[in-house]
This record gives C-alpha cells, structure tokens and sequence, in this order.
C-alpha cells in the first residue's frame, strides 16, 4: 500500500513544500481580495495564465521581462550568499543603463562588437561598484547593508534623473527627457525573427548558471557558505571575510548593471525615466522565491516576467488598475516567507520519512501508528 | 537685498524643518518603539504609504481629517500586528519581511486608492503662529499642525514611558535580553506584536500627515522612502524618543533644502537636491556605526546588530 517510491518521492518533494503552499495560499487570497472588492475573481486565474503563458506572443513578452529580472535577483542573491540583504539593485541597474548609453558617446566609433562590450563592461563597472558600496561600507564602518544599499539606490536615482534632464540630455528629446538615442549598429536585436526576445535573456541564463557553478562547485562558494553562516568560524578559519563579501556585492552590482545596459540597448534605445520601472524590487522578490539558488532564479523570473506580463491584460479586460500585480507580488512575498516556518519542521518529517517509510517499507504501518501515539 | 534673501531662506528652512520633519517624527518614534522590542520593522514604508491613502479616503468620505488620521493610525496597527505576528513564527526574518511589507503596502494603497486621487478631502486644521506678524511669508511659515505638538508631547510621553513604568521596562527587556524577559514570565513574543503594532499606528498616523496636510493630496509618488530613513533616524537618535524629535527636525530640514532654494529662485539640479536627506542618512550612519562594536542605547536583541 505504501511504496517506498512513494517515500522517496516525498522526501523530494519536501523541501519545495513552503513554495508550493506559498503560491497555493497566495492564489486563495488574491482571489478573496477580488471578490471582496467584487471583482469576477475567476476570470483573474486563467486571464494570468494566458497573459502570461497563453501565446508565442505571451511568452515573448514574459521572456523580455523575465531577462532583467534574472539579472538584478542575482544582486540580492549573490551577496545572500554571504548572509547580506542587499535591496538596491533598482539604483545598480539605472546607472548601468546610463553608463552603457553614454559610452558610445565619450568614446571614438568602433565596429558593432566592440563597442557593445564596451558598453558591457561599463555598465558592469558603474553597478559592481555601486553596490560594491554598499557592501564596503557594511564590512569596514558597520553600515548596515540593507538600509545602505537602498539609501545609495535613492541617490543612484536622483543622480541619473538630474544627469538625464540635465548634463546628459538630448536636447531633440522633448517631452521625454532622454540621453541621445544609440547609434542602430550599437542597438541590440533579437534571437530570431520568429523568437522576438533580445539577447538579454541568454545573458541572464549564462549569468545564473554561472552564478551556480560559482557557489555550487567552487573553492570561492564553499567559503561564501561558511560565511553567509555564521559571522565568527569563517574568521578563524582565516578567511579574507570582508574580500568575500565585496566580491559577491561587486558580481551581484555588475549583473544589475548589465540588466541596465540591455534595457538601454534592446528596449529602450537611450537612458531614459522609463528605465526606473521596478526590475531591481521585483528581482528581490525573485531571489527570496528562489531561497537565493542562482538555478531557481531562472524559473522564479519566468513565473514572476508571466505575472507582469500578464498586468496588462488584466487590466484590459477587467478593468483592474497596475497596482494589481503589486499587490499580487506583496502578497507572494509574504506568504513565501511566512511558510519559510515550516522548514523547521520539514527536517523532521524528512527524517521521519527517511526512518519509517523508505528504509523498512513493511514497517510502515506500524511507524505510522508511532507517530499517532507520539 | 541679499540679506533679506538670506532670511527668506532660513525662514523656509525653518518652517520646512517642522513641516516635512513631523512625518520623520511619527514614523521615527513608532520603529523606536518596535526596534525597543527587539524587532525592526522595514515595512513601516509601505504602512505610511497605506496610512496616507485610507487617512485621505476616510477623511473625504466622512468629512472629517481627525476621523481620517483615527483610520490611518487604524490600517497601520494592522499592519504592524501581521508583520509582529509572522515574524514570531519561526525562521522567519524580520528584515525580509519588512520589504516585503512595503510591496504590499504599496500595492494595496495604489489598488484601492485609485478613485481618490481626483476629489479633494477635507484638510487637517493648522495653528496660525504667526499672526503677531504682518509679512504674509512668516505668516505661511509659522502655520503649524496640530500634530506636530502631538508628536511632540508623544515623544515626551514614550522618554518617560520607557523609563519609568512597568510597560517600558518589559519592553526594554524583552528588546535587551529575552531570555531574562522569559524567565521572568513574560512573553516575548506577545510584547513584540504589540510594540510593532503601536509602531505601525504611529506610522500610519505620520502616512495621514502627508496625505491631510503637507504636501497634502493623495498620488502615487507621495512618500519618498521616509518611513525607510525613518530606520536610520532612530540608529542616529541611538534609541531614544526625545532625541527622535530633534533628528526628525533636522531631516525635515535637509528635505526643505531643495523648496526653500526654490523660494529665492535657485532651481536649478532639483533632483539633487531633493536626494540630499538620503545623503545626510547615510553620512550619519557612516559616522554613527562601527563595525566591531555595538553602538551604546541599542537594543540587544536586535537583528541589525548581529
């Protein structure tokens, strides 16, 4: 009756149990909050499914936005790593843009390839060190980072719009204050023609695997494990702590600057406010759905790229305002974070499962029976 | 000519200072109240953006602002309970949940404030202090809130409160050392959510301040991360409410620099001066913080010195 497969199945399934119930829960109090407001809640579920998944096209559109969002959760997830909670990635990605839009400008034409790893490694440079910042200033005056980096976002921000309608700006752009816009050469274009998403995407992919090999396999990650764990063991180990932590702040900044430079150079075509559209928040939120494993995060941004994706249709047909897929978003957050409360337990039934169902599956009943007593 | 200037600036910069610091001050007292407790609250961003819509929404569907700040302070204490009660569950990180809070917050303020964004709600009344003058500007500079010496006495009352009743003292303990706190019989967990929960009144209260008075009117861009630096402001004020007050009038006066600038005709990098109150939070922590020991007046217990 009980199949050790089925056991082993379970204990598989554990670990991914708090997600699954998070969405679950999520999905039961999106839809309340709808009919309370008396809204057609059951249309919601499926129009979020077809925005988002429903068509070629809806998967072009969730891709697109799925890519900077691959991106800027390696920001938080990265410095995570180390037992940091980085939250600036939106002020790391606006700055990369700008860097990555401006570098054609200060420097002499080049052919196409170049220069687009020009524009990279600037774009990469403006948002390692930003956030590099935030992590420096935690490790060496005791700032904490979270409230650093968000701090250093603000400024990033208010930089980039006073350089953008000031210094930077194109005067051509009228009523849209932009930098000028990207020579086309300079402009980057899409997988294929019947694949509309640019190549941003295989770059957040290449990232995030990367991001794996790197904590997974390597001598670095291994450190980084010891660290994010407990702030006094790495040090008697004698570990360089604070190298550590301001390499993964430098890596996490450098992603959310390269999502900047494909938001200039594939969808916007020049620095401009449109860049300032809440990647680097929604990447938070990404990195936490994903416990902060660099492989999970490519499936969390596609699931969180299809409930953006989907806001426009929602509001299409059901008249929803935007704000919808923020709240949708907060109340994901919320609910992935308060089932993280079952992990204490989820160890136990593991091992539970591991001892009564798996090992001895004739004993099951008799384990089972165990368990009722106790 | 450049004298009188120099007055009109001053003047603004003042008049600012209590203007755009009495949110600061609020907000600033409710996360000290929380951080006293052991727990730090980032969410109170999102909980002052939702106080400002339902304090603007109530106040122009009854009619009456004091009912609309009554229901800020309302949707906060809400929200402040659901962040103290998750956060008791194990695992579960209060820094994280914070952001968390600020999302939903956000989310839910614009969700359902979008039909109030049009009509005009009736607005918190102001004591003219300046009516000995004749010159219009000191006038309009010296209209103060009411809240604002609501604030103040609140600040007085938690000085006193957390020194010298039994309420204060089980809070402090239970932020110092929740072992002791255990030990005598009190439960952590119960002073938590409580304390996070008054914490999220007050900060609902400062939301209706934005929405009812200054700049008063309700949109989406109204709140400019003050209930974030609100978090800084108390590491600056090193955890005690009367110095709150002082450290709320002087981020309320970073962030009159850019208006009051305007007021004689500099406006020029208006961006940059409007990020001048991040700059001076973060000057202040850099000053203020040192990474190998913990700063004197904090609580023990708290995540953000571990």
């Amino acid at each position: 009756m009980l199949k050790p497969w089925l056991g082993r199945a379970a204990v598989l399934a554990l670990p991914v149990l708090p997600t699954l119930l998070a969405m679950l829960t999520t999905a039961v109090l999106f839809v309340l909050f709808l009919l309370i407001q008396g809204q057609p809640a059951w249309q919601a579920g499926p129009l979020v499914f077809e925005g988002a998944f429903g068509s070629l096209f809806a998967w072009e559109n969730t891709l697109m936005r799925a890519a900077p969002l691959m991106l800027t959760a390696l920001c938080v997830a990265l410095p995570a790593r180390a037992g940091l909670i980085i939250i600036g990635g939106e002020g790391a990605l606006v700055l990369g843009g700008l860097a990555a839009a401006v570098t054609p400008l200060w420097l002499p034409a080049l052919p196409a390839w170049p220069m687009l790893i020009a524009m990279g490694v600037a774009a990469m440079l403006a948002g390692g060190l930003w956030i590099g910042l935030s992590g420096w200033l935690r490790q060496k005056r005791g700032v904490n980072e979270t409230i650093g980096s968000l701090l250093l976002s603000y400024i990033a921000l208010a930089v980039f719009r006073h350089l953008v309608e000031g210094p930077l700006r194109d005067p051509n752009s009228l009523n849209k204050p932009s930098t000028p816009p990207l020579d086309g050469g300079y402009q980057i274009g899409v997988i294929s023609d019947s694949f509309y998403v640019h190549w941003g995407l295989v770059a957040g992919v290449v990232a995030c695997v990367l991001a794996w090999v790197l904590v997974r396999y390597s001598v670095v990650g291994f450190a980084l494990r010891i660290v994010g764990g407990n702030p006094r063991t790495p040090r008697m180990l004698g570990l360089p702590v604070d190298r550590l932590v301001l390499l993964t702040c430098v890596l996490g900044g450098a992603a959310a600057g390269l999502a900047g430079m494909y938001e200039v150079g594939a969808v916007q075509g020049s620095a401009n406010s449109a860049l300032i559209s809440g990647y680097g928040t929604a990447g938070i939120l990404v990195a936490f759905a994903a416990r902060h494993n660099p492989l999970a995060i490519i499936a969390c941004a596609i699931l969180l790229g299809g409930l953006e994706a989907s806001g426009g249709l929602l509001q299409r047909r059901l008249g929803l305002p935007d704000a919808t897929t923020l709240i949708l978003q907060g109340m994901l957050f919320i609910n992935l974070l308060a089932w993280e409360a079952l992990t204490s337990r989820t160890t136990n039934w593991r091992l539970w499962l591991r001892g009564h169902w798996i090992a001895a599956p004739a004993d099951a009943l008799t384990g089972k029976r165990e368990a009722r007593h106790g | 000519m450049a004298e009188s200037e120099l007055s009109i600036f001053l003047l603004a910069l003042l008049a600012g200072a209590i203007r755009v610091g009495t949110p600061f001050l609020f907000v600033s007292l409710g996360e000290c109240l929380t951080e006293k407790g052991g727990r730090i609250n980032l969410g109170l961003e999102g909980i002052l953006v939702t106080g400002a819509m339902t304090g603007y929404a109530v106040s122009y569907l009854s009619g009456s602002p004091w009912l609309g700040v009554l229901a800020a302070g309302g949707a906060g204490l809400l929200l402040g309970l659901v962040h103290g009660v998750i956060c008791s569950l194990p695992r579960v990180n209060d820094i994280a949940f914070g952001i968390a809070l600020i999302l939903f917050g956000t989310g839910l303020a614009f969700f359902l404030g979008k039909d109030f964004i049009q009509p005009s709600a009736p607005m918190l009344p102001s004591i003219p202090l300046g009516f000995w003058s004749d010159d219009t500007r000191v006038r309009s500079a010296l209209n103060v809130n009411v809240l604002f010496f609501i604030g103040v006495a609140l600040a007085f009352v938690l000085h006193w409160g957390l020194r010298g009743t039994r309420w204060g003292l089980v809070l402090r303990l239970v932020g110092d050392h929740e072992d002791s706190a255990q030990a005598l019989g009190y439960r952590a967990a119960t002073v938590r959510i409580v304390a996070t929960g008054v914490g999220g009144f007050l900060a609902g209260v400062g939301g209706a301040y934005l929405s009812l008075y200054y700049p008063g009117s309700w949109n989406e861009g109204l709140s400019s991360g003050q209930g974030l630096m609100a978090v800084a402001l108390v590491i600056f004020a090193r955890w005690q409410p009367i110095n709150c007050l002082w450290a709320a009038l002087l981020f309320g006066a970073a962030g009159a620099v850019g208006p009051a600038l305007q007021a004689v005709g500099i406006g020029w990098s208006y961006y940059l001066f409007n990020a001048i109150p991040y700059a001076l939070t973060l000057a202040v922590m850099v000053v203020t913080c040192r990474p190998d020991r913990t700063l004197s007046g904090a609580p023990g217990e708290l995540s953000l010195n571990r």
